[in-house]
């Protein structure tokens, strides 16, 4: 009820300020009358009276500031008088507004930019029910990384597991919907029965999926997500229960998810149907690819690493009862891996953020360094105006409290212009984003990130404020008011230098840390992939639906597709492969040695080619001869290894004509053998970074089956990219509406496939920039000001006989030395931070000398420039006209 | 000043003696001051800046109303009442006061 009280008298005393002092004055004149009327009944005149009594009191008009300076009202008035004050300052100096606004704009926008990026993914919980328990769940080989789990090893698990509240199994899923509209290929993903109860989200209208949904040929039933709903079914309330074509078969809606869904895991699918794995695990099936991601719920209290261990133990006995099952797939797993989904999704993108959250905060902190700077030489020319009031009365907090006002209004347009900023920035961020960085959806600008900005940009207000408002109200009134402010460099110089020197640093650590991750992208891509990129283009075929049910008339179209793209002008050269280097695919079988027979423990790449593969792809044939015609169906098996395997398991001999069992005949004694009919160089598969790995081909005749999704290569004459459109059409004029995707050339996916760093080095260089532009406009700021404070001294050293050449140098120094200290302690500050962006080189150590000389001469360079215009003018300075000036 | 018993005020009491100042009945601002300063025989004196200031603070708390009233003399002046949570903060800091003042005057006579 006082608060109320408060509030609404507080605003009537401002609103109706005039009869507010009125009422006080009144009840002031009042109590003077009274206390005269009483010495007057005491015995003294009128007059004495009312003097006594005045004198007694005290001025009324004490009084009534004493009064009125109660309540926070009288805060509230100040503070809008300090404003008001501030605006006119501003207004006053607009070129000194401009600059500092623009600097702080930059500087919150872009914080406040990569705070929404990495807010969402790094920061908050995803967007699920106690999610810190959803789990990913993958199986492991000794002394190999992570990998996803088969069907079997999904559903041994889940049988037997008490530490999951659910568990779910899922793959990519990209069905044709033919309806009113034109046909359209959607992502989707197939999911096993509990995939929505593991994320705790349920479709917001009909049903989730039942263990009766997912059987093997059990009913084909559909949940869709609320986009495709509105998008395709104009959001149809009645949709439930309806039919829909997908891939030539009709699926029964069951239910329609909630908008604010957010599929992390398959952040573009947009419809889900179940797995339909046949539970009885067939050895020669789908069942045992290494195909499927695991997730699961955690019960609560179980930890990770409980999950794991409890997990491992139950592999154990499961993968014995089934050794034929995994020896076909490169063997049972050692262990289980259960970790974050959170952690899993940001993986890969996680140290780049970090270090681009490090980077905008040393970019924001140039900036606060930067306008300190232009406050401090403002509040220099002030001087004479600071002294003013103090000898007028005002207190030094009252003198701090103004200049923070000024500040804080600078920084709260800063900010709002930094939102602006932001804004653009976020934009700039999902544009560049890399492919792998989950959530992009998530980032925006919501109330968490416009917290941020409000946070930061009255942090800034007070940091920048604060240096110069207490050296203002440090300054001796007197001293400062007998002076005149133009012939000394006292405080305010040193303290700026201070600054610079800081600004030089922190540039140089910006730019060491752009210039490592340059270095490092050279480095990488100057690796050499094993093929040639160059006019490759490439592409997905993914055929699915009911006529290619038969594996002779998927290899016929296939064969025939190849056919016709041949024929494309300007085509040298083409072929199929189960899957493609730096393209995300990974697909790995096992490898049955004659040398070493019924040892299962190999697992390999496994590719599937087409005869002309290596050809078109440019990889070298290193021994034996290349997969051709002859290795057809029925043929004696024919395998070529990667240069990796014939060095490692055939040290020193020919591994040409060696005998091997790979994929389902692996482990199989009753299985004929293959031969090994040559070898070729090694290919990056995942990434460029990492060491090859082990591959083995095969022809696409010879595998036990013809995959569903087939990777064109096409070698081109000319531009690889603009021959999509004729290789499209020629596929289609085989089998019309058959789906193409992953139209991309070669080289282009080998600089995707480090577009993570690519990411992180285009803003790292984006914010070395800047600070350098920053630390030079400080050089330049502080070395001109000293140039006109110093007039006149330079004017008596030309008058004394010092040349232009002298007065020059002096001034270069002057502002060498600063760059020299800067970029010393810069130097030391970027040799302990590149520590945090080591995840991010390759190929260079983290003290790469060329990087840091580089950087060095960099900041030389602009320094150098900055120093020059202010030397430049106070070479040219007239003594005659200086010395007459003061 | 021959006389300097003209002792300030101590913090947080001022509040207190115009509750009980006003629980007789109401008053104006000088009559305030003037009986403050007779019943404590003129050992507190209240400047009228301090007791306007704390009218505001009261009166925002709740604990006073203020109209503007005729005087006997037919003069118009602000006239300060208690309102019933006035009423229960004198009681209270009454209490407070008195449980503070014991406490000091047996630390104070306390034989160490």
């Amino acid at each position: 009820m006082s608060l109320w009280r408060q509030l609404t008298r507080g605003v009537r005393v401002l609103t109706h300020r005039k009869d507010a002092d009125q009422e006080i004055d009144e009840e002031v004149q009042d109590f003077l009358e009274q206390a005269a009327a009483e010495l007057e009944a005491n015995g003294l005149s009128h007059e004495d009276a009312r003097r006594t009594a005045r004198l007694e009191i005290g001025s009324p008009i004490n009084i009534r500031e004493q009064v009125r300076s109660y309540g926070w009202e009288h805060l509230f008035g100040t503070l809008v008088a300090d404003l008001h004050f501030a605006m006119r300052q501003l207004l006053r100096n607009p070129g000194f507004a401009l600059v500092s606004l623009i600097t702080l704009a930059l500087g919150i926008g872009a914080s406040t930019a990569i705070f929404s990026a990495v807010n969402p993914i790094l920061f908050q919980p995803l967007p699920y029910p106690h999610a810190e328990r959803v789990m990913v769940i993958q199986e492991m080989r000794r002394n190999g990384s992570p990998r996803p789990v088969n069907f079997a090893t999904f559903f041994g698990l889940s049988k037997v597991s008490q530490i999951f509240d659910a568990t779910a199994a899922l793959k990519m899923w990209q069905p044709t919907l033919v309806g009113t509209d034109e046909p359209e290929r959607l992502d989707g993903q197939r999911v096993s029965a509990d995939y929505f109860r593991v994320l705790g989200i349920l479709p917001l209208q009909g049903r989730s999926f039942q263990p009766s949904d997912d059987q093997f040929r059990g009913p084909n039933v559909v949940v869709l997500s609320d986009r495709l709903w509105r998008r395709r079914f104009a959001g149809d309330i009645s949709i439930i229960g309806k039919q829909v074509t997908l891939d030539e078969s009709l699926y029964t809606v069951i239910g329609v998810m909630p908008g604010s869904f957010e599929n992390v895991a398959g952040p573009t699918a947009e419809l889900w149907a179940p797995l339909q794995y046949d539970s009885s695990l067939p050895i020669d099936g789908r069942e045992w690819g290494h195909h499927l991601h695991m997730l699961g719920r955690l019960r609560a209290g179980v930890s990770a690493n409980q999950a794991s261990s409890e997990l491992g133990r139950m592999m154990h006995p499961f993968a014995k009862t089934y050794a034929k099952g995994y020896d076909c797939c490169g063997g049972a797993p050692d262990t289980m891996v259960v970790t974050r989904l959170q952690d899993e999704i940001t993986r890969s993108v996680k140290p780049a953020l970090l270090a681009i959250l490090g980077a905008v905060g040393l970019v924001l902190l140039v900036v606060c360094v930067n306008v300190t700077n232009l406050l401090l030489a403002r509040s220099g020319r002030r001087r004479s105006e600071f002294s003013m009031r103090v000898a007028l009365g005002a207190g030094r907090t009252r003198l701090i409290r103004q200049l923070l006002a000024e500040s804080l209004l600078l920084a709260a347009v800063g900010g709002i212009l930094g939102m602006i900023v932001a804004k653009v920035g976020v934009r700039a961020i999902v544009a560049l984003s890399p492919p792998g960085l989950p959530r992009v959806e998530a980032i925006r600008i919501d109330s968490a990130v416009f917290m941020f900005a409000i946070a930061i940009t009255s942090l800034v207000g007070i940091v920048v404020g604060l240096v110069p408002a207490l050296q203002a109200s440090h300054s001796d009134p007197h001293k400062s008011m007998q002076q005149r402010s133009r012939t000394t460099a006292g405080g305010h110089q040193f303290t700026q230098q201070v600054l610079v020197i800081s600004e030089v640093a922190l540039a140089l650590v910006l730019l060491a840390g752009a210039g490592l991750m340059l270095r490092s992208m050279e480095r990488l891509f100057s690796i050499d992939p094993g093929f040639e990129s160059a006019h490759l283009l490439t592409m997905q075929i993914q055929e699915s639906g009911r006529r290619f049910n038969d594996d002779n008339v998927r290899a016929r179209f296939f064969t025939d597709a190849l056919e016709a793209v041949r024929r494309v002008p300007g085509v040298t050269s083409a072929a199929f492969t189960s899957q493609l280097p730096l393209s995300g695919d990974l697909d790995i079988y096992g490898m049955e040695f004659q040398s070493r027979p019924g040892d299962n423990s190999e697992s390999m790449l496994r590719y599937a080619v087409s005869p002309t593969y290596f050809e078109t792809m440019g990889i070298p044939l290193i021994a034996g001869r290349s997969l051709d015609e002859r290795d057809r169906a029925g043929a004696p098996g024919a395998i070529v290894i990667s240069a990796s395997v014939a060095k490692r398991k055939f040290p020193g001999k020919n591994p040409i004509g060696q005998r091997v069992r790979v994929g389902l005949d692996a482990g199989h004694a009753d299985r004929p053998w293959a031969t090994i009919v040559g070898v070729v160089g090694d290919v990056k598969q995942t990434s460029l970074a990492l060491t090859a790995s082990d591959a083995f081909y095969t022809s696409t005749t010879q595998w036990s089956w013809v995959d569903t999704a087939q990777s064109l290569v096409i070698r081109t004459r000319g531009d690889a990219a603009a021959l999509a459109p004729a290789i499209k059409q020629a596929v289609w004029s085989v089998d019309k509406g058959e789906p193409i995707m992953r139209v991309a050339t070669m080289d282009n996916l080998v600089t995707t496939s480090e577009a993570e760093r690519h990411f992180a080095m285009t803003l790292f260089e984006a914010f070395g920039m800047v600070a350098l532009l920053l630390a030079a406009v400080g050089i330049y700021g502080v070395l001109s000001g000293g140039v006109t404070e110093r007039t006149r001294e330079i004017g008596v050293r030309t008058a004394l006989g010092a040349t232009r050449v002298d007065i020059l140098a002096l001034i270069l120094r002057q502002g060498m030395k600063l760059t020299e200290i800067g970029a010393g302690i810069g130097l030391c500050g970027s040799l302990i931070a590149s520590q945090a962006l080591i995840s991010m080189l390759y190929g260079i150590s983290r003290f790469d000398p060329i990087t840091y000389v580089g950087v060095i001469a960099l900041i030389a360079c602009l320094a150098g420039i900055a120093c020059w215009v202010p030397a430049w003018r106070a070479a040219q300075l007239d003594p005659s006209i200086t010395l007459r000036a003061e | 000043m021959e006389n300097s018993n003209n002792t300030d005020l101590i913090q947080g009491t001022l509040d207190m003696l115009i509750l009980k100042t006003l629980s007789i009945q109401p008053m104006h601002a000088f009559g305030i001051s003037r009986r403050i300063e007779q019943i404590s025989r003129g050992v507190f004196k209240v400047n009228p800046g301090s007791l306007l200031t704390a009218f505001q603070r009261l009166e925002r708390a709740g604990w006073l109303d203020a109209t503007w009233r005729q005087t006997e003399n037919s003069r118009r002046a602000k006239f300060y009442s208690l309102t019933r949570a006035g009423k229960k903060q004198l009681e209270f800091e009454t209490a407070d006061w008195t449980r503070r003042a014991t406490a000091i005057a047996w630390l104070l006579n306390a034989e160490i």
